[in-house]
């Protein structure tokens, strides 16, 4: 990844329950966080959120000044595209987050801004301009993202198919985010990427955890409520073996239970217009989690509080 | 090996309007031959189109229209493509394949003749999933399947009424924008297959569509165009508004994407502008309407659908253009043709 990302400042931070010293190759510019980091800025806050596991990125996030994130699981390599080149992913997400979103009408040829492709007969003009990208979802080749169950059935299932599209996913209407491959505007959306929602027995391996896909659809109806757009396609990354998906098995399907409640939710929580910044949306839709959500599971009620949390500690660190 | 039978061979009519010639079909021949075409003829009925020998067809032209649907022959335009739609209507099949006759066989990128018609077969045969998007496209594809996160009590999916090809070479662009862009060709081959989700609108492109008509057929009227009418090229629009407002409410599904075709001929841009202009104006005002229709728990067929939107298209189109009025009339006309022409049948 090195001609990829030796050109930006990397963020790198270590998972608190990863022991021992971290060993990186030279030549980047970065800042490295580890347990004791976050244990000095999250403070008092450190009870109800966590940084374990996957989540260790989200203080990541939370330290940044810039304007745009993007993030990707340390089990993924560039990959390379039908033509056999190798894709520059952080170009992809820029042009992804710098380029308008279409997200009120499908157009059929995806994105109607990348080059050789326009709105097509039937798009109404009013929409053309578009809207701010506040998210943008990549794809994966090789290992792509499924749970344990799909993997364990079909252990042999690569994918290998490179769609060569960028598409906006249309308001209102709901997606699973995988945080393996994600870049969005931290100034728009920033504090909606957001570690609240944590399995009993969250693993360390993508297919025993859901926690991303709970933030991106955090984000998503921040995004719908703010007017910004979401998309998902382009770029891919390829990524390697890691974990037994059995084993994964093994542990209570937990999270996919969850979702059978959390995607309803999801759809149907609407915002008031007095939210008019991505930390508004969120605490109505923490008010709204522990409501409607907070009964059905603990760890429902739990994601709720750690919102809340996190927006205070959000706002905290911002301020100094 | 032998060769497998041509999948739902006698299922699927091959619906074709044409006004000038059907010589487009020889390249196709492998792919349709084994199929049954309805050759709707626009234009003068007197002129003679010839169908390529070997292929098993019925022709309709104005007269014919006029004959067989007396006084409600109104609702089928003239003069338009829009005229395919009397096709639908008189198809005794399950399935509708419907193309245009300047779409020719286009090649995927590994230079291989794509069969259109067959994608669009595997298409309408397995679900689709308008309730929560796919990032990995159609599930049901070969070597994909449900992302982490999908819930599992909407892995079924619902069934597939209305396949959407898409077209590589001439793009189906708007006037003005064939105007500003008269040299831009499609030629990004986007292989993926996926649902329209719920809730959300699309242009339907009427070039290179298939459809399941006993699930939304009804609703596949192409509205009134061309001859006599204040607006052209918006037929197929007008449709596809239609039977997505009408696929959300009964829990279908709209697939778009493969198969591309290859798009030979781009109409004149001048022209086109005459025709589409008032639409481009009217489009602001039907898109909200339909964003924001919804249909009633007792419209429990696509008939009923149809009719109960075309009461609202009167009511809150009509102050549009009166030509809304015009057509929610002929909205109803096609109804009471269509069934007319296709009694239900007896369980």
């Amino acid at each position: 990844m090195e001609t990829i990302f030796s050109r930006f400042h990397l963020i790198i931070v270590q998972d608190p329950d990863l022991k021992g010293e971290l060993k990186i190759p030279e030549g980047f510019n970065l800042n490295l966080y580890t347990k004791s980091d976050i244990d000095k800025v999250v403070g008092s806050s450190s009870n109800a959120i966590s940084f374990s596991g996957y989540s260790c990125r989200y203080f990541g996030y939370l330290m940044s000044r810039k304007k745009y994130i993007i993030s990707i699981d340390d089990d993924c390599i560039p990959a390379k595209n039908s033509n056999g080149e190798p894709i520059d992913a952080i170009s992809q997400h820029i042009i992804n987050l710098t380029t308008p979103a279409t997200p009120f009408f499908f157009n059929t040829l995806y994105d109607p801004f990348c080059e050789g492709a326009d709105f097509v007969r039937g798009y109404p003009f009013s929409l053309r301009s578009g809207v701010e990208c506040g998210l943008s979802c990549g794809l994966w080749l090789n290992l792509a993202d499924y749970d344990a169950p799909t993997e364990s059935l079909k252990p042999d299932l690569k994918n290998s198919r490179y769609v060569d599209a960028v598409l906006t996913v249309p308001a209102r209407t709901m997606l699973p985010v995988s945080g393996i491959n994600i870049s969005f505007n931290n100034e728009l959306v920033g504090p909606a990427l957001l570690p609240a929602f944590r399995l009993a027995k969250e693993g360390k391996v993508r297919w025993e955890t859901v926690e991303d896909i709970w933030t991106g659809m955090c984000v998503k109806v921040v995004c719908d409520h703010l007017r910004l757009g979401v998309e998902s396609g382009l770029p891919y990354v390829w990524r390697q073996e890691r974990g037994n998906a059995v084993e994964s098995l093994k542990k209570e399907w937990e999270g996919v239970k969850l979702m059978e409640d959390v995607v309803p939710f999801f759809q149907s929580v609407r915002l008031s217009e007095s939210a008019v910044t991505a930390e508004d949306c969120v605490v109505e839709i923490a008010s709204s989690v522990k409501e409607h959500l907070g009964p059905l599971n603990p760890t429902f009620a739990h994601s709720a509080e750690t919102m809340v949390e996190w927006i205070k500690l959000w706002k905290r660190v911002r301020a100094n | 090996m032998a060769a497998a039978a041509p999948p739902l061979k006698d299922e699927l009519d091959i619906v074709i309007p044409t006004i000038r010639n059907l010589d487009f079909l020889e390249m196709w021949r492998p792919f349709f031959q084994p199929y049954h075409l309805i050759i709707v003829q626009d234009g003068d009925p007197s002129k003679t189109i010839k169908v390529p020998d070997g292929f098993d067809y019925e022709l309709y032209n104005r007269d014919d229209i006029n004959k067989i649907l007396g006084p409600r022959s109104s609702c089928i335009s003239f003069k338009d493509s829009a005229c395919r739609c009397f096709g639908y209507m008189v198809s005794k099949k399950k399935y509708i394949f419907t193309i245009d006759d300047d779409c020719f066989v286009a090649n995927d990128p590994s230079g291989k003749q794509i069969n259109a018609l067959e994608q669009h077969i595997k298409n309408l045969l397995c679900p689709s999933t308008p309730l929560f998007f796919n990032t990995l496209y159609d599930p049901f594809r070969e070597g994909a399947d449900f992302v982490r996160g999908y819930p599992f009590s909407l892995r079924e999916g619902v069934p597939t009424a209305v396949s959407h090809g898409l077209w590589l070479n001439i793009p189906d662009y708007d006037a003005p924008t064939q105007l500003v862009k008269p040299r831009e060709r499609n030629s990004r081959y986007v292989d993926a297959v996926l649902t329209i989700p719920k809730g959300t609108l699309f242009p339907m492109c009427g070039m290179n569509l298939a459809f399941d008509r006993d699930l939304i057929g009804p609703a596949m009227y192409f509205g009134l165009m061309g001859d006599g009418q204040p607006i052209g090229r918006y037929d197929d629009m007008w449709a596809g508004w239609c039977i997505k407002v009408i696929c959300d409410h009964l829990g279908l599904g709209v697939k778009t994407g493969l198969p591309y075709i290859w798009h030979s001929k781009a109409s004149n841009p001048f022209v086109n502008l005459k025709k589409e202009y008032k639409g481009i104006f009217w489009q602001e005002e039907i898109i909200p309407f339909f964003q924001s229709a919804t249909l009633s728990k007792d419209s429990t067929t696509v008939q009923k659908c149809y009719l109960e939107l075309s009461k609202q298209v009167e009511e809150k189109l009509g102050k549009v253009d009166p030509y809304f009025v015009k057509l929610a009339d002929a909205m109803e006309t096609w109804i009471q043709a269509w069934d007319e022409l296709n009694p239900t049948k007896a369980n």
